[in-house]
């Protein structure tokens, strides 16, 4: 069904594959997610599409293994598929000639970013990106980003790439440096690397998109679950109003406070998950046993 | 027994369901009413007094000939049962559990006068079952037309639609976007009402025998246009249903641990969260609770909620409380009389004339409380209700960590991206003749809650129906 044609290690946790699904190849546009369940039992798992490929039919994603879900994920191999991927969902980003801009990637996060600065280059801006992550081995894509960027600075925060600090340092510095000269940045990573760069940048004034990824359900915009706050009190659905905002205008605390919502559930499967294995094991070693 | 009289047959008592009882059924998720046995729907069935003029026939939004398949029932001829049952009803097994018949068939039912009406919609149930375990129907479809339509949405308007257009030799394909059909019937309705085996196996026959294809995880609107799909079909039908949730605009609305009850029902029955971790989509339940509203959402969320409270909670453990919190009285509940009876059996309890004016957190952003005010009736309103007015310095704080919302559900606009030219009322439903379903845009119909608002699955069956048949008439024209 959604056969894996190709998957890549990227680091430990961080994986990508190439998947077959013409249906969404053939409709997706840079800013848009799917929803992916890898088995019968399993959640489903929105995630950015990192790139898409119309005549081969199929789409990237990336994905680092932190819950039951992603990890079970990870251990699919070529030839292996996922039982389900729908999308594409969610709004595309809006490409235009704005002139000067900066795209802002945080560890797997750069992946999604990929696509729009691509887009943007081809739209004629100048494309300034900023990447980071918190060591060397969760930084990815550096040459394909450096390929669509007019200048492109890699951050780590402890230094074993690039420089020493978080993106929103080198993003000060640029705005300082050319106050009114960037048209718009767009940032997409950790929620609190958004929040920061959306707060770097207020004092500025250059609108700073960000592409929020908030607990979801089915991803149509029939749950609420991902609904997201406004800094005036509106709420807002990020399936089907984002999953792109304008970073200035999101309630970040709530935000970031939502998010904690499941994480005794999210250790609990993973617990779950470690034990079957064990159990398989056992299971396994009785086998051998009989034999 | 054929030969009673009028009067013996009005004698008869009506035939109670067997449930499984109420201590019983909180500490699992399956199916309340247990069916009639077919004794039991024969006894039934004999109190039919086979009225010449049948009025609840007329209360019927899809028209089932009820007398002739209750009179085929008491004479245990069940396949001609399913045969006249299934003329007009092609999900008798789904109608037969979820349909108000209170308010419907039933409510036409000359018995009910003075005494109880004939339990038309139990003896469907049991119609509808006898089919899925003997099969004695073949669905069959008319030669091929050549017509290819697309169905949009497979809840029971796009169903009851694909259905009838299948049977008339059209080329049908469903564009589902969740990963398993039936809609509502699959994510909203829970397991212990309508069991997904009974949905999953009723969608099957139907699709395999007039040759309907499902194509899941297609979003319209998104993966396809409305636009695109005309490229493809000569005709293409909206169920797309309403979905969206409606949340009180009250503070409070995002801290942790207030949801909708579609997020809470979506988890529960089509991701099966009651039983994660086996199943690794999670719910959560909190120990004390609140379900804003007093609809059939609300009672399907509300025994949900008590039934993984239970579970949660053991046999003999403290399972805590939920609360039903509606701003009217008993008497306005729009939700039906039977599903609010089995709640109160369960140990649900119901907050009358109480109306929600804010969700108050602790300092961790999670829920504390639920601050409310007590309500007496005044005026009728538009509605022709009693207006609830605000008993003023009434203010108290219910103490619950979990507040769920089940106001009622809008539209969902994504299937009207890149569709402008399709006109939508100030509600956000399409704009759609009654009678058949035809939009404003050439070639595209809409039926179900997505033209109505939310309403009834009968309803949207009805609608489905209507709109097949205009469809069916437009592609017979077409060279």
């Amino acid at each position: 069904m959604y056969r894996i044609l190709r998957k890549e290690n990227i680091s430990d946790v961080t994986k990508m594959v190439i998947v077959e699904a013409p249906h969404i190849a053939r409709s997706a546009k840079p800013g848009q997610f799917v929803i992916v369940i890898s088995h019968e039992k399993g959640e489903r798992v929105p995630l950015t599409i990192a790139d898409f490929d119309r005549e081969a039919g199929t789409i990237t994603i990336i994905f680092q293994e932190i819950g039951k879900s992603t990890i079970e994920m990870g251990r699919l191999e070529v030839g292996d598929s996922f039982m389900t991927i729908a999308g594409p969902l969610g709004h595309a980003t809006e490409i235009k000639n704005y002139g000067k801009v900066i795209c802002v990637g945080g560890g797997v996060g750069i992946a999604p970013v990929f696509p729009i600065a691509r887009a943007l280059k081809e739209a004629g801006n100048e494309v300034i990106s900023v990447i980071g992550a918190r060591n060397k081995e969760l930084l990815l894509w550096e040459d394909r980003m450096a390929e669509v960027s007019d200048q492109l600075i890699v951050t780590t925060d402890d230094g074993s790439a690039g420089r020493k600090c978080l993106v929103t340092e080198p993003i000060r510095e640029l705005l300082e440096a050319d106050p009114g000269g960037f048209a718009r940045v767009w940032a997409i990573g950790p929620a609190i690397m958004m929040k920061f760069v959306s707060y770097t940048t207020k004092p500025f004034e250059v609108p700073t998109t960000v592409s929020l990824n908030t607990i979801m359900v089915d991803g149509t915009g029939m749950c609420g679950g991902c609904r997201v706050l406004m800094a005036d009190g509106r709420a807002k659905f990020v399936c089907v109003d984002g999953p792109e905002f304008e970073g200035h205008d999101v309630d970040w605390d709530s935000l970031l406070s939502r998010m904690t919502y499941y994480h005794n559930e999210e250790q609990t499967a993973v617990q779950h998950l470690h034990g079957k294995d064990h159990k398989c094991r056992l299971d396994k070693a009785v086998e051998e046993g009989v034999r | 027994m054929s030969a009673l009289t009028k009067k013996e047959r009005m004698a008869i008592p009506r035939k109670p369901m067997p449930v499984q009882e109420p201590e019983a059924r909180v500490l699992n998720f399956e199916e309340v009413a247990t069916g009639y046995t077919p004794e039991m729907a024969q006894e039934e069935a004999e109190r039919c007094l086979q009225c010449k003029d049948p009025k609840c026939s007329q209360q019927c939004p899809v028209q089932v000939d009820i007398p002739q398949f209750i009179a085929a029932v008491r004479d245990g001829d069940m396949a001609e049962a399913v045969s006249i049952l299934k003329g007009k009803n092609n999900l008798p097994a789904i109608c037969g559990r979820v349909c108000p018949q209170e308010v419907q068939c039933e409510s036409g039912c000359i018995l009910g006068i003075k005494g109880k009406p004939v339990a038309i919609g139990r003896l469907e149930r049991f119609v509808g079952d006898y089919e899925l375990s003997h099969k004695t129907l073949a669905m069959t479809r008319a030669a091929s037309t050549g017509r290819k339509v697309a169905v949009v949405g497979s809840g029971p308007a796009g169903l009851a639609c694909a259905v009838d257009l299948g049977r008339l030799g059209h080329d049908v394909t469903i564009f589902e976007a969740l990963h398993l059909p039936g809609g509502v019937l699959a994510y909203g309705i829970p397991e212990f009402r309508l069991p997904k085996d009974v949905i999953g196996n009723e969608i099957k026959s139907a699709a395999e025998a007039l040759d309907i294809k499902i194509r899941r995880d297609h979003v319209i609107g998104n993966t396809l246009t409305i636009d695109e799909l005309l490229e493809e079909f000569d005709a293409v039908f909206l169920g797309t249903g309403a979905g969206l949730p409606v949340f009180l605009n009250i503070p409070g609305v995002n801290l942790n641990g207030v949801m909708s009850a579609n997020e809470l029902l979506t988890r529960v029955n089509l991701m099966k969260g009651y039983r994660f971790p086996a199943y690794d989509t999670p719910v959560k339940v909190g120990r004390n609770v609140a379900v804003i509203g007093a609809g059939n959402v609300a009672m399907d969320a509300v025994r949900c909620v008590r039934r993984l409270q239970a579970i949660r909670a053991g046999e003999d453990g403290d399972a805590g409380e939920v609360h039903v919190v509606y701003r009217r009285s008993a008497d306005e509940v729009p939700a039906r009389r039977e599903e609010v009876h089995h709640a109160a059996e369960e140990g649900v309890i119901f907050d009358f004339l109480t109306n929600p004016v804010a969700i108050l957190g602790d300092e961790s952003g999670a829920v504390r409380a639920l601050q409310c005010v007590r309500m007496e009736l005044g005026e009728p309103d538009a509605s022709g209700r009693r207006r609830p007015v605000a008993i003023e310095g009434s203010d108290f704080e219910l103490e619950v960590d979990q507040v769920i919302f089940a106001l009622g559900t809008n539209p969902n606009p994504l299937v009207f991206s890149n569709a402008d030219d399709l006109k939508r009322n100030k509600r956000g439903t399409v704009e759609a003749s009654d009678e058949s379903g035809l939009t404003t845009k050439p070639g595209v119909w809409a039926g179900g809650d997505v033209v109505t608002g939310a309403a009834t699955v009968i309803s949207a069956m009805g609608a489905g129906k209507r709109a097949a048949a205009d469809i069916h008439e437009y592609l017979c024209g077409l060279n």
